[in-house]
C-alpha cells in the first residue's frame, strides 16, 4: 500500500497496530477489563496466572484491569497536553516568523532561557512551589515544550516564508492571517504531524516519569507512572508487578516512535529538529 | 582572531543564560497566590507564625534584593538553609554532588566512545546488519522510561543472577572498586538509555557529512572507503558529533533524576526530588542552580569545541 | 601516464549503455560512443537529458537510486564494469578523473586546497609528497592561479569561485589521467570568469593530451573545446558528428532548433528603439545598502510605457537588488522610484493597493515562486479577486482568459503546480502577474533556470503580451542573448554603480566603457574559432590605449 505515494514499510504497520489495540482498549475499557479497577481479587502480589493474567497489584487488585483503566489516565492527559503544546508552540512559531523582527527577536530569547535547561529541571521547581495536580502539570509541561516546538515551527515557517510564493503574498499586501493559514500552514503540515508524534512521545514519558517520583498523578487516579511507583517495592520481594505498567509505557511509545520515524524520513524535518531534550 | 572572540563571545553568553536561569529559578517562587510563609503553614496558620516565618525568610525585603542577596551568598558558596532540616544546604549538597559525578561520568565514560564509535559505523555501512540491528535496539531504548530499563535490569542481573546489587548504597569512605560494583546497574541503565539517544543522532550527521558531493569528489578520486571516512567525512562529522555528545550529555543530566530514585542512590536528583515533594524551596532552588550549571557549562564548551572543529572559524592561512 | 601511446588509438569505447533509476526509470538507453586518445567529445542535452549520468559512466559510477544495467564500458578495450572495487580505484582519479559543476561543494572544507590536490598522486603511490606538491604548483601555474606557490595553503572558503573551479582541473589532473570528465565546469561562473577558465582548461587539456567528456548544455562553449559533439535528449542519443558539422549542418530537428536558438541570441541586436513615450518607472538616484555594503550606488533611468529596459550584470552587481526595491520588497537608503506623477513610498506596506497592483514581479524559479498546495486556479484566481474585487463566476472567467493569454489549457486550472513542467510553471507565474493588469512587469531573471529552447518560448510569449497589452518590463538578466532578443534599452550595472545605458542596439555596437566591452567579449559565440579570437582581441585590446581592467 501507498499513502500520499510514499511506499508504507512494514514496521509502520506494527507501530499502527500497537496505536490502535491500545485505543479501543481504553476507549472500551469497562467491556474489556476483566475486572473492576477497584474490585481487590487476590493477595498482594500475587504471580500471573490463569486467573489474573498478569498477577495482582500492591493492595491485591487485578493488575490487567488496572492497566487497562490506567491506560485512559495516562494517554488522555499526555494527548491533551500535547495538543496545549502543539497549540502554544506552532502559534508562538508561526507568529514570530511572520511578522516582524521586534516580536521575533522577543520570543526568540524568552524561548533561548527555557532551553537552557532541563524541562525536568523546571517542572521540579514549579511542582516544589505551587504544588502537584493534574491542571498544573499540563499547564507546565505545555508551556515548557512549546519552546521545543516554537524552535521548529519557526524553523520551518521561516523556511516557508522566505520562499517567492509567500513574497508575491505579501508584495500583493495580503494579511497576517492569510500568510499564516493559506501560504505558511498547508505546507508545514508534514513536519509539524511528525513533530506532534514526537512530542507526544516525549510528554507521555516524561509525565509517566514525574508520576514515577511521586510528582506527577497523585491517587486515587492512578496512570501507568503511579503504578509502577505504587508496586515498585514488588521487585525486592522476586515479582514483577512494575514491569508491566513500565511494559505499557514503552509499547505505546515503540507504536507511536515506528509511525514517527517513518514521517521523519518521508518529510526531511530542518537539522536538530525533535533532536532535543 | 575570530575564533578567540568567538570564545569569549559564547562564554560571556553562557554566564548571561545561567545569571537569566538563576533569575527564573529564584524569582519562580514569587508565582505563588499568597507567599512562600502562607504555602508552607497552609490556610489554619496564625499570623503570628506566619509573621515569624515571614522575618524568617526575609520576605519583607523586596523581591530582587532577596534575589541579589541570595546570589551573593550562592558565589561565595552559601546556598542557604534546608526548610525542613534547618543545616545549611552546602554541607548537604556538596558530597551528593560528588556522588552524582560519579555516576553520571561511569555512565559517560562508557557510552560516549560506544554510540559515537557505533553510530559512525552505522552509517558508513547505511543498510548493513549493523545498521538495522542499532537502530531497532535504539528505537526500542528510547521509548523505554528509564525506570523500566532499570527495572529489566534489576531483575536480571540482582534478582535472576545475582550478580550485582539491587540498591546503590553509598557512603563516605568507601572504596573506589566497591563504589564502582554499587553503581554498575544505574550507570548501564542511563549508558543504554543516553547511547540510544547519542546513536541515532550521530548516525544522521554522518549520514549527511557521507551524501555531501566532497565525499562523492573523494570516491571518485579512487581513494578507499577507510580514507574517505577518515580524512574527509570525520573532520567535517567532528563538529556536529560534539553536538550530539553535549546535547546527549543533558539527557544524562535528566536521567540521572529518575535512576538516582529507582536504585535510592544518594545524589543531588534524589535530593531535589525528595525537596520538591516536601516543598522545600531553599533545597530545590540549590539543587535546580547545580542543574543548570552543569547543563549550561556543557553547551557552553560543546559550541566551543565545535568552532574549534571549524576550519572556518579555526582557518588562517599558513600552518 | 601512457605517452608513448599512438595518438588515434581508441581509448574509450561506450556499447549499448543502459542506466536505470529507481524501479523503471530508464536515465541512459543504449548509447555507443567512441573516443580517441586526446579528443574531447562534447555531451550536450537539456537538464534531465542523461548527459551527466552518462558522464558519470565513464568512471563506472552512477549516483545514489541510479544503476547501470546493460553494455558495455571498454577503457583501452578492457571493460571497466566487469573491475572489482580495488580495480575501479585503481581506475579512479588515475586514468579517469571528474570535475564537478560546483566545485565550491565539491571540495573538502576541511582540508587546504594542497592537501586535496596532492591526496591523489600520494594515496595511489605515484609521487611522494614534495613531488607531488612541485606536480600541483606546476598545475596552479599553467592554470594561471595567483601565487601558485603559495595559492595550496587555502582553505576552499578562502578562494573565489572562479579560482576554485580552476583548482579542481588542477585536482583531477594531477594524476595524469587519459580521460577528464567535465560536468558543466563553468556553467556556475560569471562570462568574464568563464572565458577564463575555458581557455586555460583548453591549454592544459591540449599540452598534456588529455581526452575528456564534455558534460555541458551550452553549444556555445562546447564549441571552443570539443572535437566532436554527442546530443542527448530524454537518454537517447539524438546524433553525433564533428562540432563544425552539429553546428552549420545539423541533421536531426532537434538539434536544428538547438543551434536556431543559439543564433537567434547571437544575431538579435535588441528591439529597435520605439518613440519614448510618457515614462512609467523613473528610478532616481537609488542607493541600497546592507549594513556597511553599499549593493546599488545612485542608479538612475528612465523606463517608457510599452518599452523593454533590461538591466545587464554578473553575480554581485545589484540588479536583484534593485528589482527588489522596485517592489518595495527592500528600502533604498536613498533614493527612490517615480510612478507615473507619484514618488512610491519606499516599502511595499505603506504602496497603495492601486500602487501595488501596477508593479509586479515575476521571478526566477517557477518551482519556488507557485505554493505547491494551491490548484492553479487558486493561484489565478486570488489576485483577480483581491484586486479587482469580482463576483465568483467573473473571477472565473478571467482566470480562463488569463490562462488563454499565456498559452496554456483552461483545465489546468484544478492541477498542482507539481503537475506542471518548468516552462508551464513560469506561465503560470506570468499569468499571475498580468492578473493585475499591471503597467510594468519586473522579470528577474525569468529564462535563467530553463532549457534554452522552453526559455526562447517563454521571451517570444512575453514580447507578444508586450504587443497585445502594451505593458512595460525591466528585464534583469546576466545573459546577453537575452538581452538582443527582448530588450530596447540597456543599463549595464557593475559592483552596484551603473557603468553604461543606452538602446540595445548602440551598446552593442558601440559598447561606450571599458567594463561593457570586456563583457560583451567574453559571451561565447557559435564558432569554433571564437575563443581565439576574443583571447586575440583582448589582448590587443589589454595592450591598447585604453585602461586594463582589474
Amino acid at each position: 500500500m501507498k499513502i500520499a505515494g510514499h511506499r508504507v514499510p512494514v514496521t509502520v504497520y506494527i507501530g499502527g497496530f500497537i496505536v490502535l489495540v491500545t485505543l479501543i482498549v481504553i476507549l472500551f475499557a469497562p467491556w474489556v477489563a476483566p475486572y473492576p479497577q477497584t474490585k481487590i481479587v487476590g493477595g498482594v502480589w500475587d504471580l500471573p496466572d490463569a486467573h489474573d493474567w498478569l498477577g495482582t497489584d500492591s493492595i491485591g487488585r487485578d493488575m490487567l484491569s488496572r492497566l487497562i483503566y490506567g491506560g485512559r489516565t495516562s494517554v488522555t492527559i499526555a494527548l491533551v497536553a500535547t495538543f496545549f503544546t502543539m497549540l502554544i508552540g506552532v502559534g508562538l512559531g508561526f507568529l514570530a516568523a511572520s511578522t516582524n523582527k521586534l516580536v521575533d527577536s522577543i520570543l526568540s530569547r524568552i524561548v533561548d532561557v527555557l532551553l537552557a535547561m532541563p524541562i525536568l529541571i523546571f517542572a521540579l521547581m514549579v511542582f516544589a512551589v505551587l504544588g502537584t495536580s493534574i491542571p498544573i502539570m499540563i499547564a507546565t509541561i505545555s508551556t515548557l515544550e512549546s519552546t521545543r516546538v516554537f524552535r521548529l515551527a519557526r524553523a520551518v515557517a521561516m523556511n516557508i516564508t522566505v520562499l517567492d510564493y509567500v513574497q508575491v503574498a505579501r508584495l500583493r499586501g495580503e494579511g497576517v492571517g492569510w500568510v499564516i493559514f493559506r501560504e505558511i500552514l498547508p505546507n508545514a503540515l508534514p513536519p509539524l504531524i511528525a513533530e506532534f508524534g514526537l512530542r507526544f512521545c516525549f510528554t507521555f514519558l516524561f509525565i509517566a516519569s514525574l508520576s514515577f517520583l511521586g510528582l506527577g498523578i497523585q491517587p486515587p487516579a492512578a496512570d501507568w507512572g503511579s503504578m509502577v511507583h505504587d508496586n515498585a517495592q514488588a521487585i525486592s520481594f522476586g515479582g514483577f508487578a512494575p514491569l508491566f505498567p513500565a511494559a505499557a509505557i514503552a509499547l505505546v511509545t515503540i507504536g507511536v516512535n515506528l509511525i514517527v520515524d517513518w514521517l521523519l524520513s518521508i518529510h526531511a524535518l530542518p537539522a536538530g529538529a525533535g533532536a532535543e531534550v | 582572531m575570530e575564533i578567540l572572540r568567538f570564545i569569549v563571545t559564547r562564554a560571556a553568553l553562557g554566564v548571561l543564560t545561567l545569571l537569566a536561569v538563576s533569575i527564573l529559578l529564584y524569582l519562580g517562587t514569587q508565582l505563588l497566590p499568597g507567599d512562600v510563609a502562607s504555602a508552607l503553614l497552609g490556610q489554619s496558620a496564625t499570623p503570628e507564625a506566619l509573621a515569624v516565618l515571614r522575618a524568617k525568610l526575609g520576605l519583607n525585603t523586596p523581591a530582587y534584593l532577596r534575589y541579589l542577596h541570595w546570589l551573593w551568598g550562592v558565589v561565595h558558596g552559601n546556598l542557604g538553609s534546608s526548610l525542613t532540616t534547618g543545616t545549611p544546604i552546602a554541607g548537604v549538597l556538596l558530597p551528593r554532588l560528588a556522588n552524582t559525578l560519579f555516576l553520571a561520568g561511569y555512565a559517560a565514560i562508557i557510552a560516549v566512545p560506544l554510540a559515537v564509535g557505533l553510530g559512525i559505523l552505522a552509517a558508513i555501512r547505511e543498510g548493513g546488519i549493523l545498521d538495522r540491528l542499532s537502530s531497532t535496539l535504539s528505537l526500542a531504548t528510547i521509548s523505554f522510561p528509564e525506570f523500566f530499563v532499570s527495572y529489566i535490569l534489576i531483575v536480571v542481573f540482582a534478582s535472576q543472577l545475582g550478580w550485582l546489587p539491587s540498591l546503590a548504597t553509598v557512603y563516605g569512605g568507601m572504596g573506589f572498586w566497591n563504589r564502582i560494583d554499587a553503581t554498575t546497574l544505574p550507570a548501564m541503565t542511563l549508558t543504554l538509555v543516553v547511547v540510544a539517544h547519542m546513536l541515532r543522532m550521530t548516525r544522521t550527521s554522518t549520514l549527511a557529512v557521507m551524501s555531501s558531493p566532497y565525499v562523492e569528489t573523494a570516491f571518485l578520486k579512487g581513494l578507499s572507503r577507510t580514507r574517505v571516512v577518515l580524512n574527509h567525512a570525520l573532520p567535517n562529522a567532528l563538529g556536529p558529533i560534539i553536538a550530539v555528545v553535549a546535547l546527549n550529555l543533558a539527557y544524562l543530566v535528566v536521567g540521572v533524576v529518575v535512576v538516582e530514585v529507582v536504585f535510592v542512590y544518594p545524589g543531588v536528583g534524589q535530593l531535589m526530588v525528595d525537596a520538591v515533594s516536601k516543598r522545600d524551596l531553599p533545597t530545590v532552588q540549590a539543587c535546580g542552580l547545580v542543574f543548570a550549571v552543569a547543563f549550561i557549562g556543557l553547551n557552553t564548551l560543546a559550541d566551543i569545541l565545535a568552532a574549534l572543529a571549524n576550519p572556518r572559524l579555526r582557518g588562517s592561512r599558513g600552518r | 601516464m601512457n605517452q608513448s601511446a599512438r595518438p588515434d588509438e581508441t581509448l574509450l569505447e561506450i556499447k549499448g549503455l543502459r542506466i536505470e533509476a529507481g524501479v523503471s526509470a530508464v536515465l541512459v538507453d543504449s548509447i555507443d560512443l567512441v573516443l580517441r586518445r586526446g579528443e574531447v567529445l562534447g555531451l550536450i542535452g537539456e537538464s534531465g537529458a542523461g548527459k551527466s549520468t552518462l558522464g558519470l559512466a565513464a568512471m563506472v559510477y552512477a549516483r545514489a537510486g541510479c544503476r547501470i544495467t546493460g553494455g558495455e564500458i571498454l577503457l583501452s578495450g578492457k571493460d571497466l564494469r566487469t573491475l572489482d572495487a580495488a580495480g575501479r580505484r585503481a581506475m579512479r582519479g588515475v586514468r579517469v578523473a571528474y570535475v564537478a559543476q560546483s566545485a565550491a561543494s565539491a571540495f573538502n572544507p576541511a582540508m587546504t586546497l594542497m592537501d586535496q590536490v596532492c591526496e591523489g598522486p600520494l594515496r595511489h603511490g605515484l609521487m611522494g609528497r614534495k613531488e607531488a606538491e612541485a606536480n600541483a604548483v606546476a598545475l596552479f601555474t599553467a592554470l594561471d592561479l595567483p601565487s601558485p606557490q603559495t595559492f595550496g595553503r587555502r582553505y576552499p572558503h578562502e578562494a573565489s569561485g572562479g579560482q576554485l573551479q580552476r583548482a579542481m582541473v588542477a585536482m583531477a589532473m594531477s594524476c595524469r589521467p587519459d580521460l577528464l570528465v567535465l560536468d558543466e565546469p563553468t556553467t556556475a561562473l560569471d562570462v568574464t570568469t568563464q572565458i577564463e577558465v575555458l581557455a586555460k582548461l583548453r591549454e592544459l587539456i591540449r599540452d598534456h593530451g588529455t581526452a575528456a567528456l564534455y558534460v555541458t548544455h551550452d553549444l556555445s562553449v562546447v564549441a571552443q573545446i570539443a572535437d566532436r559533439i554527442l546530443v542527448l535528449r530524454h537518454g537517447k542519443m539524438v546524433e553525433t558528428g564533428t562540432t563544425a558539422e552539429i553546428l552549420t549542418a545539423p541533421s536531426s530537428p532537434y538539434t536544428r532548433a538547438l543551434v536556431a536558438e543559439r543564433q537567434a541570441a547571437m544575431s538579435g541586436q535588441g528591439i529597435a528603439g520605439a518613440p519614448r513615450a510618457a515614462t512609467v518607472l523613473a528610478v532616481e538616484d537609488v542607493t541600497i545598502k546592507y549594513g556597511n555594503l553599499t549593493a546599488v550606488d545612485r542608479v538612475g533611468f528612465l523606463v517608457g510605457r510599452g518599452e523593454t529596459v533590461a538591466v545587464v550584470g554578473e553575480s554581485g552587481s545589484g540588479k536583484s537588488t534593485l528589482a527588489y526595491a522596485a517592489v518595495g520588497q527592500i528600502e533604498p537608503a536613498d533614493g527612490g522610484f517615480r510612478f507615473g506623477d507619484a514618488l512610491l513610498p519606499p516599502s511595499y506596506k505603506s504602496r497603495s493597493l492601486d500602487q501595488r497592483r501596477r508593479i509586479q514581479l515575476i521571478y526566477q524559479l517557477p518551482d519556488i515562486a507557485l505554493n505547491p498546495r494551491q490548484t492553479i486556479g487558486d493561484i489565478l484566481g486570488r489576485p483577480v479577486a483581491f484586486f479587482e474585487k469580482m463576483s465568483r463566476a467573473a473571477v472565473r472567467a478571467r482566470v480562463a482568459e488569463l490562462l488563454r493569454l499565456v498559452g496554456l489549457p483552461e483545465d489546468f486550472t484544478v492541477r498542482l503546480p507539481g503537475q506542471l513542467s518548468g516552462g508551464q510553471k513560469q506561465r503560470v507565474c506570468i499569468a499571475r502577474a498580468l492578473a493585475a493588469r499591471p503597467e510594468l512587469v519586473i522579470c528577474d531573471e525569468v529564462t535563467s533556470a530553463l532549457d534554452p529552447l522552453v526559455a526562447e518560448e517563454i521571451l517570444k510569449l512575453l514580447k507578444q503580451l508586450q504587443d497585445e497589452l502594451g505593458v512595460s518590463y525591466l528585464f534583469i538578466t546576466h545573459d546577453l542573448g537575452t538581452v538582443k532578443r527582448i530588450a530596447h534599452r540597456v543599463v549595464v550595472m557593475l559592483k552596484g554603480r551603473m557603468v553604461a545605458e543606452g538602446t540595445t542596439a548602440a551598446i552593442f555596437d558601440a559598447p561606450p566603457d571599458d567594463y561593457t566591452r570586456k563583457l560583451l567579449l567574453s559571451v561565447p559565440e557559435m564558432r569554433t574559432d571564437w575563443l581565439d579570437e576574443a583571447l586575440e582581441r583582448r589582448e590587443i585590446w589589454r595592450a591598447g590605449p585604453a585602461p586594463a581592467i582589474a
